[in-house]
């Protein structure tokens, strides 16, 4: 048995109910354990281990007392540092967010806390959620624990790199392009971003509203059943959270046995797909047809105008998200300011980062009089294409198989062109704009070592097909249960 | 690759009520100039009789019931305000 900052939620929930161990040990071991390699993997913002410590507590008072809440009672999760935990702090990763202390729990947080989960630290981030490496966090920039030289994805890397290196027992994060999948791919987690509105965004640090939505990082697609559980469903404080019907994803994962039609998009590996994460992809597609499942090509043909589209859309949606950071009622305030017009100008100049800069001035751009139409219609409309292909190609297939990111994790500073960083979302992007459920799971290693993973798209508020599908994969393969070197 | 010409940063960035140094004019102008011919490409794209997409599942309508609930309190609200003053947020003059 391996040590318990290792094991899987499923594991510790029998583990906990037989007895065997308590919340407080467990999270005693997460907290230990993140003091030792904290140092070299730099996953959290800030945690709070007396809070995590009284939260188990009152979990093993309420097992003692046979009241206890479920599968993630006293399950220490990690949270990226975008979600809102009362009382503590809220950075995004940003100086202009450097002393916010969050009035009220996201969404998300109510409802792990409704289940008993321990409540566990805030992940580092790139600034706002706006990169793909976490180079772009002002705090600090997070190691993938396969090799420190390398980055661990972003933007949600603390949140992958903490479950990596046993550092929490899950987390979640925030995906808008792909921040949670490209991280679970480079880090060898498993990363679910659900169908756009299944999850609340309230308490969520909004970046671009009609892409942003959370979800869980876990060792297997069996965890990430568990926590969807516990997030999903309808919340009135987020007027984009749909009303759908919430099944039991654990058990769909027994209840639905395939054979499933599998469409490969021959645009997804094409130029720029490293060979190494090709073959293991390969790999991935022949499991599936020797368990009996039809691989069907498919094409989405807009795939290629998926980068431009999002970082028209994107963008626009951040400049105005962003607005809000003004100096006046939270965040930060230049102390040179000596009128209104200099606590908007200086304190956004000296409290956002170079990335979001760019990203608010290249969005104010596109939505400036006279340039709506060719760049923001225009995008929104090539939107509805790429959405349409989707759709299209689910006329004849279950589920969608691609790699999640086109290399494995590069190394830190190799990507300082903005536009290079953009094109690491290319395979990604698609499902955000199309506002479909995606997941990463850890499909093999290179030969250097570094972690690869395959990207599995389901249809629209059918995660528990989705997750049955890429189930019949992991827990054949377990990759996710190999831990770093540290 | 530079911006476009018509790519006006001082503009832009009093737009978005960002005060940017002349180095970050002048970075941003290149980078961006190399991210919007990218973005170029979308020309391409027959778009004549598509709909626009803003939501890939629009919800219209939402309403909740108009019952008051409790919210903030005054502290938990001005928790995080830079300055304030008797139970408001204080800035500098705003009229001469």
């Amino acid at each position: 048995m391996s040590a318990l900052h290792f094991q899987t939620i499923a594991e510790l929930a029998d583990a906990l109910a037989a007895g065997t161990t308590t919340s407080v040990e467990l999270t005693q071991a997460v907290i230990d354990r993140t003091r030792a390699v904290e140092d070299q993997v730099k996953a959290f913002n800030s945690y709070d281990a007396d809070d995590a410590l009284a939260q188990a507590r009152a979990s093993d008072a309420r097992r003692a007392a046979g009241r206890a809440l479920g599968p993630l009672d006293g399950i220490p999760i990690g949270m990226k540092d975008v979600l809102a935990v009362k009382d503590q702090p809220l950075t995004a990763s940003s100086k202009m967010l450097a002393n916010f202390v969050s009035p009220y729990d996201a969404h998300v947080t109510e409802q792990l806390r409704k289940v008993g989960a321990v409540i566990w630290g805030r992940l580092n981030l790139d600034e706002f959620a706006m990169g793909s490496s976490t180079e772009n966090s002002a705090v600090h920039t997070t190691r993938n624990p396969y090799d420190l030289e390398r980055v661990p994805g972003g933007s949600s890397g603390g949140s992958a790199a903490a479950v990596a290196a046993g550092e929490a027992i899950a987390t979640l994060g925030s995906d808008t392009g792909g921040s949670i999948r490209q991280p679970a791919a480079l880090c060898n987690v498993v990363g679910l971003k659900p169908t756009y509105g299944l999850v609340s965004r309230y308490g969520l640090i909004a970046f671009a509203s009609s892409l942003d939505q959370v979800g869980p990082f876990t060792r297997t697609v069996e965890d990430a059943a568990i926590v969807l559980q516990a997030i999903a469903g309808h919340d009135e404080r987020d007027s984009t959270s749909f009303k759908t019907d919430i099944p039991d994803y654990r058990a769909a994962l027994q209840e639905k046995k395939g054979p499933w039609r599998i469409g490969i998009p021959k645009e997804y590996f094409g130029e720029g797909l490293d060979p190494e994460v090709a073959a293991a992809v390969q790999k991935a597609i022949d499991y599936y047809k020797s368990i009996g499942c039809e691989i069907k090509e498919v094409s989405l043909p807009h795939t290629e105008y998926g980068v431009a589209v999002y970082y028209i859309i994107a963008t626009a949606e951040c400049s105005s998200n962003l607005a809000r950071y003004d100096g006046v009622r939270y965040g930060h305030r230049s102390p040179d300011a000596k009128d209104i017009s200099e606590v908007y100008f200086k304190s956004r100049a000296e409290g956002f980062g170079p990335e979001v800069k760019r990203r608010i001035v290249l969005g104010t751009y596109v939505l400036s009089s006279g340039y709506y139409d060719a760049y923001y219609l225009r995008a929104q409309k090539v939107r509805t294409l790429i959405r349409n292909d989707f759709l299209k190609a689910y006329e004849e297939v279950d589920a969608i198989l691609t790699p999640t990111s086109p290399t494995p994790a590069f190394k830190r500073g190799a990507k300082a062109d903005p536009l290079a960083m953009y094109l690491c979302d290319v395979y990604t992007i698609g499902v955000n704009l199309a506002g479909l459920p995606g997941i990463s799971v850890p499909c093999g290693f290179t030969e250097g070592g570094l972690p690869i993973g395959l990207q599995l798209i389901g249809q629209p508020f059918k995660e528990a097909d989705l997750l049955a599908v890429a189930n019949a994969y992991d827990s054949a393969h377990n990759w996710g249960k190999q831990t770093p070197k540290l | 690759m530079s911006a476009p010409a018509d790519f006006n940063i001082d503009h832009i960035a009093n737009l978005a009520r960002i005060a940017l140094t002349p180095k970050e004019k002048a970075t941003f102008s290149a980078q961006l100039g190399d991210v919007l011919a990218n973005i170029e490409k979308l020309k391409e794209v027959d778009v004549s009789n598509v709909e626009p997409t803003a939501h890939a599942f629009p919800v219209k309508n939402v309403w909740q019931a108009d019952v008051a609930k409790p919210g903030l309190s005054v502290e938990d609200a001005l928790r995080n305000a830079p300055a304030k003053r008797d139970n408001m947020v204080s800035v500098p003059k705003v009229v001469e």
